[in-house]
């Protein structure tokens, strides 16, 4: 009979310490958890700003600006261009 | 001694169980208080408890962008922060608002306001960016929270604007797009509860988070090049011509897709505090005016279709004056007798009136409204009008006259573009849309392939030298296409105000683009479509043809203009 609860004792101890370490992983994993999602947070608004930086910077208007002003480009007139024909080789989208 | 203790010890016999008593009657009075408070009063108390440490907190979900037919945004939502504070435990020191109110840009006196004004809940700072709030927390100021919030941006500005609309307050679509999609743009916005401190901060998530659900994407037919690129040229001819108002359509051919929808006046949705509601209307798909002579094309098409006339049947236009009942219809230039192609070409309203009269009023009614005409285009935009389109009972004979050639009757930009399609299309209307679509879409038959392309001839005449359009012509492709210098009725005559307009498609070989321009009341002297509107027409189709690869059909020097100083006759 002793030796039965000698061994029981044995088993609830280690069942003890086990549900120690495994709240204590928990906590852990939780911490882990939430700073993962904080960064995916972060890098949720990062993304969403370079979206916007993207299609701001993008923009028509302001290619058409730079193109003219800074690098100035210009369309050639029509007497300048030399069309190909490629249509005999490749169809017609 | 000892004695006298033990006499003194000697209690009375009951004094013991009369203490355990009263103990045991305690005891029962704390359990009987335990049961209430567990069972009878429970609910009550589980409520304060909760309000005094635990909060609600809503998380808002992320609007689906809009975005053009490449992927680019047009409308995106960018995650911002507000601060706020519970003011019964904000608690900083001088010092502390003082440098608050430094990183919000505010004063300390109109943080102290804002904080005394509500007894609940004082809002500090609304939708800032995440690290200017991210310097504000790292104060850490007792009671000062922060909130996720998003804020929506329009990349495309002014230049889209009256499609893709705006949203309010709470995310809520209020014009355009925004509106028309709300359902599938939002998301659903989560909660979580949880348990704050003494110090109003959240310690600690209790139940279920509910995620916040995010919306979906959205992706409409706009092409941003083209969009900008029609933008630009219709300001660019609204300032030249000091024009009222306009707007241009572009629509794929194939697939009834609108590659680009442009207006003016126009607004900034990204700064729109002061802004007139006039000019958010999105007035190509809106606002209806009386088309003049862009109608011509669809008279004489139900001519041929009904096999009146053929394309070189000789039509005796008068003197330019005919008469029907007590009205007189004119041709300020008289032509004398002119084939049906002509007819078109130099834009006669005594040959179209002539062609209409010799159908029934029901035939030519028909035409119009299977071309869509009286109908709303259904391009899944808010507020679109169907325009005016009388039944043919009620049609007097001048009245079936004036409409051969497009007044008496009323229509939206997007509706005359679509129905051209009928000419691009050998007779078939497309269905036209907003949103994006893959391949091409089935059309609805509205007159025969031959009648579309006798039609379609027609209208490149109109832009050669000879017709009443020469400057929409366009290096490199042969284009086809109709004016139209309707005067604006006012009351019940018509006043010296025009709307100039010029609906055409390209290149006329196969064709791919159908482009609308109108102009409302252009001023000083130049009013006929063809010198107003054709030359927009010219550039967007030139430079658009071109962006979408599509091959050239002529040669680049196939552009003829009549000597300088001809005048180009044509009919109001």
């Amino acid at each position: 009979m002793t030796r039965v609860n000698l061994v029981l004792l044995g088993i609830l101890v280690v069942c003890a310490l086990s549900l120690v370490t495994s709240r204590h992983d928990a906590r852990r994993l939780f911490v882990e958890l939430e700073r993962e999602q904080a960064k995916s947070r972060q890098f949720e608004t990062e993304y969403n700003q370079l979206q916007l930086e993207q299609s701001t910077w993008g923009m028509p208007a302001r290619v058409e600006k730079i193109a003219r002003e800074n690098l100035r480009m210009q369309l050639p007139a029509a007497a300048r261009v030399e069309v190909v024909d490629t249509t005999a080789k490749r169809a017609v989208p | 001694m000892k004695r006298a203790d033990a006499a003194a010890l000697a209690l009375p016999r009951f004094r013991a169980p009369a203490l355990f008593g009263v103990i045991g009657l305690l005891f029962v009075g704390l359990l009987a208080r335990t049961l209430f408070l567990q069972s009878v009063d429970n609910d009550f108390l589980q409520e304060k408890g909760a309000a005094r440490f635990s909060r609600e907190m809503e998380l808002p979900a992320h609007r689906g962008q809009i975005v053009d037919r490449f992927g680019d945004a047009l409308a995106i939502s960018t995650p911002m922060k507000s601060l706020w504070a519970f003011p019964a435990q904000f608690d900083a020191t001088p010092a502390e608002l003082a440098s608050l109110a430094g990183v919000l840009d505010t004063t300390p006196q109109k943080l102290k306001a804002r904080i005394a004004a509500d007894e609940g809940f004082a809002v500090l700072a609304k939708q800032i960016p995440p690290e200017q709030a991210a310097r504000a927390m790292a104060l850490k100021i007792p009671g000062l929270n922060e909130q996720n919030e998003y804020r929506r941006y329009y990349p495309g500005a002014d230049i889209s604007a009256q499609i893709v609309g705006f949203t309010g307050d709470k995310d809520a679509g209020q014009e355009g797009i925004e509106l028309a999609q709300q359902a599938w743009l939002a998301g659903k916005a989560g909660s979580r509860r949880v348990i704050i401190n003494r110090r109003g901060e959240a310690v600690e998530d209790v139940a279920a988070i509910r995620a916040p659900q995010a919306g979906r994407d959205l992706a409409l037919s706009i092409d941003s090049r083209l969009q900008y690129l029609a933008f630009r040229e219709l300001k660019a001819a609204i300032d030249k011509h000091n024009a009222k108002a306009g707007g241009l359509v572009v629509i794929d051919t194939h697939t009834g897709e609108i590659l680009a929808l442009a207006n003016w006046p126009t607004y900034n949705p990204n700064a729109r505090n002061k802004v007139a509601r006039d000019r958010m209307r999105n007035r190509a798909l809106t606002d209806v005016f009386e088309p003049g002579s862009t109608m011509k094309p669809f008279t004489i098409a139900t001519a041929l279709e009904t096999g009146k006339v053929r394309p070189d049947t000789v039509i005796h236009t008068e003197a330019g004056a005919m008469t029907i009942g007590t009205a007189t219809i004119h041709d300020a230039h008289a032509a004398g007798p002119l084939t049906v192609e002509q007819v078109i070409q130099k834009s006669s309203n005594i040959g179209a009136a002539k062609i209409a009269l010799s159908m029934p009023a029901e035939t030519l009614w028909q035409t119009f409204s299977d071309a869509g005409f009286g109908t709303p285009p259904r391009t899944g935009f808010p507020g679109e009008v169907a325009g005016r389109l009388r039944p043919a009972k009620t049609w007097k004979p001048i009245e079936q006259a004036t409409m051969s050639y497009g007044h008496g009757l009323s229509v939206n930009l997007v509706q005359l573009a679509r129905a051209y399609t009928i000419f691009a299309n050998d007779g078939e209307l497309k269905p036209v849309t907003l949103f994006k679509t893959d391949g091409p879409v089935a059309g609805r038959p509205v007159v025969s392939a031959a009648t579309a392309k006798a039609v379609r001839r027609m209208l490149e005449m109109a832009t050669l030298p000879g017709g009443t359009a020469p400057k929409a012509q366009v290096p490199g492709y042969r284009v086809a296409g109709k004016t139209g210098t309707a005067r604006k009725p006012e009351g019940h005559a018509y006043a010296a105000k025009y709307v100039a307009s010029f609906v055409g498609f390209a290149p006329a070989s196969n064709p791919r683009l159908v482009v609308a321009v109108m102009l409302d009341e252009p001023q000083g002297g130049v009013y006929y479509g063809g010198d107003v509107a054709g030359p927009v027409f010219s550039n967007v189709v030139g430079a658009a043809l071109r962006m979408l690869g599509v091959p050239t059909d002529a040669p680049v020097d196939n552009v003829v203009l009549p000597p300088p100083g001809t005048e180009i006759r044509e009919e109001t």
